[in-house]
């Protein structure tokens, strides 16, 4: 009797050890684990609800149209980001006008036409290397090379093409992987009727692969567009109170270039400039700025992924 | 017969026509030109490789001219625009170790359980949902990201456990890097977790394991030389993020291992000096390319050692 006791108790004891006890633990420590793995995982929606969230509350009240139309000013209240935005894109346009054609075909060069030696060995891992050199070592660069080597100075010019480096390796990574994805029988079918390499390249080759290529670009330019380290090393200035020059004259020869020349602010230090001072009305221009910022990228962002996503669910080769 | 005939015989004379051997020429010519144009392109990536290296090196050797490499690399005393300048980098690179530790601190274990989510749990629709959300993490403006760090965390943790915090602090910029950084790491993780075959789960499964033992005791050890890599490319990354901490952890040199202080990264000496006008030839200004070369030795030593990483504990199946 009392030993029947005993064996009970232990058999209670071990209860917590027994099989069932342990497959239960077990899913339940699993159950656990995807409860916490989808709240972790939602850390993106989280973090960009929260930032929105934010910014809104901060800016709000300052998204008027006047915001958009005017330059910055020493009084919080009137300032605007007219020269900020414009600023940007014309910087945006001289970054595009380089990255692309340079990116572009150095990927394509990579991918179509490097013999395998070790040159295209070296060019490979450079262009790996670069994506990862820190964007304010862009800026140093074009301080030393572009501001005083090449006399530029602190201008439209400069930004644009110290942009331009920055999005480079994005832009022939997206190449090289778009253009990889092409597969070879349409190279062979053009090669077949007689088209020249080029010809196969640029026919065929680049417009199967320009989906990807575009969305590597977009991508590069968004990153292009929220940069702020590397122009704030060329010393760009952040009170500008006036727009680059027309790029259409009245007179003779009615086409200027004077505008790559001049002077110039963006959106992120027009931004930096502002959160920096310690009065919280230029902190909530801060805050407008940067939801006017934060919606551009996302929406370039967004709309690369959706791109992205609706390519590779209708191209089956 | 005789048309076909006459029609082969027009072929090989239109073939060998003069018109016909120049126009061939002519495209030889043009697909020359192409391929040089190409190669340009890609010779163009190591030209900045080259430029870097270069302009950070002159710049620098001037600086070592004036102060000696030894006080460089030992002095903890970092004040080049004070009268009495002292040129220790030392400072500002445990601002910097420090503020990315913070990061990888926030960002590793946040990022190994969503690629450990992702690679073994997700369902597809869940992952496809999810992912374009992290990829968005990174595509964020860094200066937003330091506005959210000065004026969204930091007062969060004054309000919440940390009362004595200083407005300016590395805590609150390394929390928001760490963020920042989570994209990184997940996706590395979850491609080398996917790499591992799917034989040694099937192993582990069919010996009455779960799937969270399974991830945990034969994934992620089988992956260990890329989740290894993953972590040191993160902190790479942060090494040279500059907006959020020149934003948020405040720009005095400050040599400490104290998180809840507030302190200089070398970026962020770099992106200050640049904002404050300097002329062109001063050792202050050349200061801040002998920081960019530190700054281009560290993420090296990162990125270098993320590779052997990589090859030496690679377990080949």
């Amino acid at each position: 009797m009392a030993v029947a006791r005993t064996d009970e108790a232990a058999m209670r004891a071990d209860e917590g050890f027994s099989a069932t006890a342990r497959i239960a633990r077990a899913r339940r420590a699993e159950a656990i684990f995807v409860a916490v793995g989808i709240g972790v995982t939602s850390i993106g929606v989280i973090t960009l609800i929260a930032l929105l969230a934010g910014l809104a509350h901060d800016g709000w009240s300052r998204i008027t149209p006047d915001f958009f139309l005017n330059f910055p000013s020493r009084r919080a209240g009137q300032a605007g980001i007219l020269s900020a935005w414009v600023g940007s894109m014309v910087v945006m346009l001289v970054c595009a006008a380089v990255a692309i054609p340079v990116g572009v075909g150095a990927g394509v060069y990579l991918e179509e036409y490097a013999p395998k030696n070790w040159i295209t060995d070296v060019v490979e891992i450079n262009v790996n290397n670069l994506a990862g050199v820190p964007s304010i070592v862009y800026g140093l660069l074009a301080l030393g090379l572009f501001v005083y080597g090449l006399g530029l100075g602190q201008s439209v010019a400069t930004a644009g093409l110290t942009l331009a480096l920055l999005i480079l390796p994005i832009v022939i990574v997206a190449t090289r992987e778009s253009v990889r994805a092409v597969p070879f029988s349409i190279r062979e079918a053009a090669y077949g009727v007689g088209a020249t390499k080029w010809q196969v390249t640029s026919h065929h080759v680049l417009p199967s692969a320009s989906s990807g290529v575009a969305t590597g670009v977009i991508i590069g330019l968004s990153r292009a567009l929220g940069e702020t380290a590397p122009l704030v090393t060329i010393g760009a200035l952040s009170f500008i109170a006036f727009l680059p020059t027309p790029p259409v004259q009245g007179e003779f020869p009615f086409i200027s270039f004077q505008w790559l020349l001049d002077p110039f602010t963006v959106m992120p230090i027009q931004m930096f400039n502002w959160v920096s001072r310690p009065d919280p009305a230029f902190q909530s221009n801060a805050a407008a700025a940067g939801l006017v910022l934060l919606v551009m990228t996302l929406a370039m962002n967004g709309f690369a992924i959706w791109f992205r996503i609706r390519m590779r669910n209708k191209i089956k080769w | 017969m005789s048309i076909t005939q006459t029609a082969g015989v027009s072929t090989v004379a239109r073939l060998n026509s003069p018109q016909a051997r120049a126009r061939r020429a002519r495209q030889r010519l043009r697909e020359r030109v192409i391929e040089t144009v190409l190669l340009l392109c890609g010779a163009a990536s190591v030209a900045i490789t080259v430029a870097i290296v270069a302009v950070l090196v002159l710049e620098s050797a001037h600086f070592f001219g004036h102060v000696s490499i030894f006080e460089f690399l030992t002095g903890t005393v970092w004040t080049p625009l004070f009268a009495d300048a002292k040129y220790g980098i030392l400072p500002l690179v445990t601002g910097t170790l420090l503020s990315s530790g913070v990061a990888l601190a926030v960002a590793f274990p946040l990022g190994m359980v969503i690629a450990i989510y992702l690679s073994e749990f997700a369902h597809e629709r869940v992952r496809e949902t999810l992912k374009p959300f992290l990829e968005l993490l990174s595509g964020i403006p860094t200066v937003v990201y330091g506005y959210f760090a000065l004026l969204f965390i930091t007062p969060l943790l004054q309000a919440t456990i940390m009362p004595n915090l200083p407005g300016f602090n590395i805590l609150g910029a390394g929390i928001v890097m760490g963020i920042m950084i989570i994209p990184y790491i997940s996706s590395l993780s979850e491609d080398a977790m996917r790499a591992v075959p799917t034989a040694l789960r099937e192993g582990s499964l069919a010996l009455g394991a779960t799937k969270l033992q399974t991830s945990i005791k034969v994934v992620l050890p089988a992956a260990f030389s890329g989740l290894a890599a993953a972590a040191v490319l993160a902190i790479a990354r942060a090494v040279g993020e500059t907006m959020i901490v020149a934003i948020a952890a405040g720009q005095q040199p400050n040599f400490t291992f104290d998180p809840t202080e507030s302190a200089a990264t070398v970026t962020a000496y770099i992106a200050q000096v640049a904002l404050g006008d300097l002329p062109h030839g001063s050792i202050a200004y050349q200061s801040i390319f002998a920081a960019g070369l530190t700054l281009l030795g560290m993420t090296l030593v990162f990125n270098l050692a993320a590779y052997a990483l990589r090859r030496r504990f690679r377990e080949a199946y």
